[in-house]
């Protein structure tokens, strides 16, 4: 089956994209064999001038190139041949006789913005669907099909730097003013405009284009002014990846190459920094990632074909502190939901209204959003002190305070109002949802949605059925979870569930590190130069000391001595210390800004600044707990595949997504090495580093997390 | 008639200083969609009232049909009888539903005096229009020329007859004299009302029809109540209050009438079937309604003498069938003067009757207080009258009940409702 229809207006061949049985446009090896043989045939008719490429998908013009391919790549040489393959299939469009023009609706990235870049002209639409982008560096590659080369010369070096070194789209408007368009224009008549402009070509006018102004020339014309650039930009990228990330780098590398010694050289570079990015641990992890992202978007949690889930309109929230406001905001940000958001007392209500407004106007206020679109998302929120328009509601979440006896009387009052068919979720990270439903009427409708905080800008969501949930409701909440913009995985409804659980031994850890009298920022730093956005300690004043002091008691209470914490935060509570929250913890805040580790910490704890402390000893405990740890629940079954446990780990802790999640950090180190490890951790800190049952027959059996080395 | 809710009333700049009226009728018409249970695409059509809007929102009722908890594809449309407004939605509302032509629909009416349209001179906006069309710079700078400091004095919109250039307070200053409505009388109809609604407050059963307001930067200055009722007031008091409108003669002060207040109400109306189906208890119905008019340039806010005997007539029931009446207080001399006319023998053989309408039972009239004290946000009255009176026809199981409105123009306004649960 082929890729491609043409079709015809006048002396212009319009090129309709829709690959089969898919419902979006990918650019494989095959689709590109396709494209060359049937640009030859209509270069070679003579009854055509000229050519428009568009997309038949729904709001995708041409979603990326066909990463299945890249995990097929066994070596650099192969890498590198597949990229100079899609450079000589753009080659081909750049060079062809008669103008391409790319007819822009929905997405249009990584290798089709390198395709679009290759056609003649460019016509964008105004839909907000409409998004231009280069993401190969979140997959750890860079362009390689010219897209490195031809991006800097369309939009000059520092548009072109941000696009490529972050991998963030623009939108159609964004894109005309960048010079990446040459037209704007609305769906209606986007073929109409490109036809035109396909014609305009052929007749051998040329496309009008703007120059950048005297700064932009400066800056991206001279050879001084993109020096300047150069080296901010690696300063930038330098501090931002931490090491860790090589493909920005390349990136640089690779343009700065195409302006130095033009674009042919500049082309070869490209494909050699792509072959070798393409074999390196680093792209390897992210590009399973964002496969395991992309499965979990179609799984629902239970297994294929079982259960129905129940599409939410209205949404009720019970408890409109800052997470039931946050999930309630997030609810009418993503989802487009009614919410219904009770509390008690009505101050609160309106207090949690204002939070969840303030999550819309965040977009508001970056443009994302228009004041109009404001106006009417935010009357989907309402506030209610009584349960008026609950019967109308198809899911409820309840977010009320951490109490068993709280939870279950919402309940309570929740199945006298709700119809039988609504799905009630509780948002916990400690209360046993088994206990929480036990009381229920109806427990089969009963879940938990555990949402990490704040809910807005947190990925992960664990939806957690008890063992007597039904089917519907976990498939309801995991839909409804991913319609909020979450990565959901479902996990046992066992304590911690899956993210605090292996939280847990870590923060032990560092609480026992700040007792030995290691610095504060000696024990985060260990954690971010491996790779974590913040340290432990760092999180907990993010988390509150009084929150983590109660979980780290619930889980000691659950597991016995293992997980027994230290005493740091019974000391820091006792002083008033709960974190950022109340603006005294570990770290000194000013006007809400974390502003240094704070010194008297050390004189409330009675220990005196340990010298000489090695930070590979410090790292070592703390990764291995947390490892070790992951094993165990694994083991036990708290999550369904290693696959929901790293992506857990990463979404939820933000555990470095280029170490693939701690069990595939686990199958990098190898069980045998990581059991030898936790024994000589265990010999000189205690039985708590005694490695999992799990991991020592693995290191009897060879066996693997992942078994097939990681390819899915 | 299955449920009516309205926003708290609030003394004109302040609670709503810095709100809209399309945002008051779209909170309380919201929360009764949610506390009537209903899902949203039930409603047929939504009629809204408003006396003055904005000439940004000329059509009030759309934007309120555009509450998101809606299908888009709900036709509204905003309609002014003055200080009627409100009731004549709901009168439309009944006549659409009689007609068939409708199943469910909102009524409704809002005000916001905090947000009242100020205009240029008519002369000004003439030179800006003119200034608008200018081809040259000449032109507009010609143009531009022509004004004068008078020019741009803001016209702000009077509570005046645009007929006679009467006020509606020297409206009822007037009627006060003609009538014979002493300052005495008047102060204590006003006590009346404001302990009464103290008490309709105080017991809930007002504070059962309203919308909590969150209001204030934070949203969490929550507003449950009306802000203009007093429960400390005396005739002591309101006697000390000096006459507005006729300084040395006069008897209508601040306390005796009704104050500029912001505000809005709607009423959830359905056919008898559709309200069965969907599983609503209906609580009253419209019996009947009537509308009349008089010469505005004689007593102004007679209207209601005309209308009511109009609407007892037509539904078929005599004064003394009614359990409970609410007679809208703009000025207590226009609520005394009207219920001077309906007891009197010169009137009935005036509006053509063998015998006066009627005598007022205080005791079952304006129970919960009125206009004077709650407040009278103009288009919103109408609907909170319903409102109340529906609740409390049910909680007295009476079975007739009467709404009486003056409005501006020489209007008058009656409507019979009949207890149906």
């Amino acid at each position: 089956m082929s890729a491609f229809r043409t079709s015809r207006r006048g002396g212009v061949a319009i090129l309709t994209f829709d690959l089969p049985g898919e419902p979006i446009n990918k650019i494989s090896q095959a689709v590109g064999w396709e494209l060359e043989e049937l640009l030859d045939r209509l270069i070679h008719d003579e009854t055509v001038t000229a050519m428009v490429l568009d997309s038949a998908k729904p709001d995708v013009f041409i979603a990326g190139a066909d990463i299945e391919e890249f995990t097929r790549l066994a070596t650099v040489e192969e890498a590198t041949k597949l990229s100079r393959d899609g450079q000589l299939l753009m080659q081909r469009i750049a060079a062809s006789p008669k103008p391409i023009v790319a007819a822009i609706h929905g997405a249009c990235l990584g290798g089709g913005l390198e395709l679009a870049l290759a056609c003649q002209a460019r016509i964008v639409t105004t839909h907000p669907k409409t998004q231009l982008g280069l993401p190969e560096v979140q997959l750890g590659l860079i362009p390689g099909a010219g897209g490195s080369n031809r991006l800097p010369r369309r939009i000059g070096l520092r548009a072109a730097l941000d696009m490529i070194l972050t991998g963030k789209p623009v939108d159609g408007r964004k894109a005309l003013r960048l010079g990446l368009a040459d037209e704007l224009v609305p769906e209606a008549i986007l073929l109409d405009v490109a036809v035109a402009a396909a014609e305009r070509l052929a007749r051998g006018t040329k496309p009008k284009r703007g120059g950048r102004g005297v700064t932009g020339f400066l800056l991206d014309g001279t050879p001084l002014g993109r020096l300047v650039v150069f080296r901010k930009a690696r300063e930038q990228v330098e501090a931002k990846s931490g090491g860790h990330y090589p493909a920005p780098l390349r990136a640089l590398e690779v343009i700065r190459t195409s302006y130095d010694d033009g674009m042919a050289k500049g082309l070869v570079a490209e494909a050699e920094a792509f072959g070798e990015l393409a074999m390196t641990d680093v792209s390897r992890r992210l590009v399973e990632i964002f496969f395991a992202t992309t499965a979990l978007k179609k799984d629902d949690g239970v297994p294929p074909g079982v259960g129905i889930g129940r599409p939410v309109r209205r949404l009720g929230v019970v408890g409109s502190g800052f997470m039931g406001a946050g999930i309630a905001g997030t609810a009418v940000l993503q989802a487009g939901v009614q919410v219904r958001l009770k509390d008690a007392d009505l101050a609160r209500v309106g207090k949690g209204i204002r939070s969840a407004e303030k999550i819309l106007e965040a977009r508001v206020k970056r443009r994302r959003m228009s004041e109009l679109e404001y106006e009417r998302q935010r009357a989907l929120v309402s506030g209610t002190g009584d349960w008026s328009g609950f019967a109308g509601t198809d899911l409820v979440v309840e977010a009320v305070f951490e109490e068993l006896g709280v939870k279950r009387q919402v309940l309570e009052d929740l199945e006298a109002v709700v119809p039988a068919t609504t799905v009630l979720a509780t948002n916990t990270s400690t209360i046993p949802i088994g206990e929480i439903a036990a009381a229920a009427r109806h427990p089969e409708r009963v879940l938990g949605m555990h949402f990490f905080s704040p809910v807005e800008k947190m990925p992960l969501l664990e939806v957690i059925p008890h063992e007597g949930t039904a089917v519907d409701p976990v498939v309801t909440a995991v839909q409804f979870g991913r319609r909020m913009g979450k990565t959901v995985i479902v996990v046992a409804d066992s304590p911690g569930f899956w993210v605090n659980r292996i939280l847990t031994p870590y923060l032990n850890e560092a609480g026992f590190l700040l007792e030995e009298g290691v610095p504060i920022e000696v024990i985060d730093r260990a954690m971010t130069d491996w790779g974590f956005p913040v340290g432990p300690v760092t999180l907990l004043d993010e988390v509150g000391l009084d929150v983590g002091e109660k979980a780290g008691m619930v889980m000691h209470a659950a597991f016995g001595s293992r997980l027994a914490p230290s005493r740091v935060l019974q000391v820091m509570r006792a002083d008033d210390r709960l974190g950022r929250k109340n603006g005294r913890g570990f770290h000194f805040y000013k006007d809400g800004r974390r502003t240094g580790p704070d010194d008297s910490v050390y004189r409330l704890l009675g220990v005196r600044g340990a010298t000489g402390v090695d930070e590979a000893a410090i790292r070592d405990r703390l990764v291995f707990a947390m490892l070790n740890e992951a094993a165990m629940a694994m083991s036990e079954g708290v999550v369904r595949t290693p696959r929901d446990g790293d992506i857990g780990a990463i979404f939820g802790i933000g555990f470095p997504p280029f170490r693939g999640g701690p069990l595939r950090a686990l199958d990098a180190i190898g069980a045998i090495e990581a059991v030898e490890q936790l024994e000589r951790l265990a010999r000189v800190h205690g039985a708590r580093f005694a490695p999992a049952a799990v991991l020592q027959e693995m290191a009897r059996t060879g066996a693997r997390w992942y078994p097939d080395g990681g390819r899915r | 008639m299955i449920g009516g809710l309205r926003t708290p009333f609030a003394k004109a700049g302040t609670v709503y200083r810095e709100a809209t009226a399309a945002a008051l009728a779209r909170h309380c018409t919201r929360e009764l969609l949610y506390r009537a249970e209903l899902a949203g695409d039930e409603v047929d059509e939504v009629i809204y009232g408003q006396v003055v809007p904005s000439p940004l929102v000329p059509n009030v009722a759309r934007e309120v049909s555009l509450l998101p908890q809606f299908p888009r594809t709900i036709p509204a449309y905003t309609l002014n009888r003055a200080c009627a407004s409100g009731a004549q939605a709901v009168a439309n509302a009944a006549d659409q539903i009689h007609a068939g032509r409708a199943d469910v629909v909102l009524a409704g009416g809002v005000e916001v005096l905090s947000d009242i349209p100020i205009l240029h001179s008519r002369r000004f906006a003439g030179i800006l229009q003119e200034a608008a069309k200018a081809k040259s710079l000449g032109q507009r700078v010609a143009a531009f020329a022509k004004v004068r400091p008078r020019d741009l004095k803001p016209v702000a919109p009077a509570i005046a007859e645009p007929s006679t250039g009467e006020s509606m307070g020297q409206s009822a200053e007037k009627m006060a004299k003609e009538n014979g409505i002493s300052r005495v009388a008047q102060d204590e109809l006003a006590l009346m009302s404001h302990q009464r609604a103290a008490a309709g407050t105080r017991d809930g059963r007002l504070t059962a029809e309203i919308a909590p307001w969150f209001g204030g930067r934070d949203r969490d200055q929550v507003v449950t109540a009306d802000n203009l009722i007093r429960a400390d007031t005396s005739l002591e008091a309101l006697a000390a209050l000096r006459p507005v409108f006729d300084r040395r003669y006069g008897s209508v002060t601040a306390g005796n009438a009704s104050p500029l207040t912001d505000g809005a109400a709607t009423v959830l109306m359905m056919s008898e079937e559709k309200a069965h189906a969907l599983g609503h208890v209906p609580l009253v119905a419209v019996r009947s309604h009537a509308v009349a008019a008089v010469d505005p340039g004689w007593q102004l806010l007679m209207g209601p003498v005309y209308a009511v005997p109009r609407a007892l007539q037509r539904a078929g029931i005599a004064w003394s069938d009614l359990g409970l009446v609410e007679i809208h207080e703009a000025f207590a001399s226009q609520v005394l003067s009207n219920v001077q006319a309906w007891g009197s023998e010169a009137w009935a053989a005036r509006l053509g009757l063998a015998a006066p309408v009627g005598e007022v039972d205080w005791s079952r009239t304006n129970v919960m207080g009125g206009s004077i004290a709650i407040g009278h946000p103009f288009a919103a009255t109408g609907a909170r009258l319903v409102t109340t009176l529906a609740h409390e026809m049910v909680r007295r199981q009476v079975q007739f009940g009467l709404i009486s409105i003056c409005a501006q123009g020489g209007m008058g306004f009656a409507m019979v409702l009949e207890n149906v649960t």
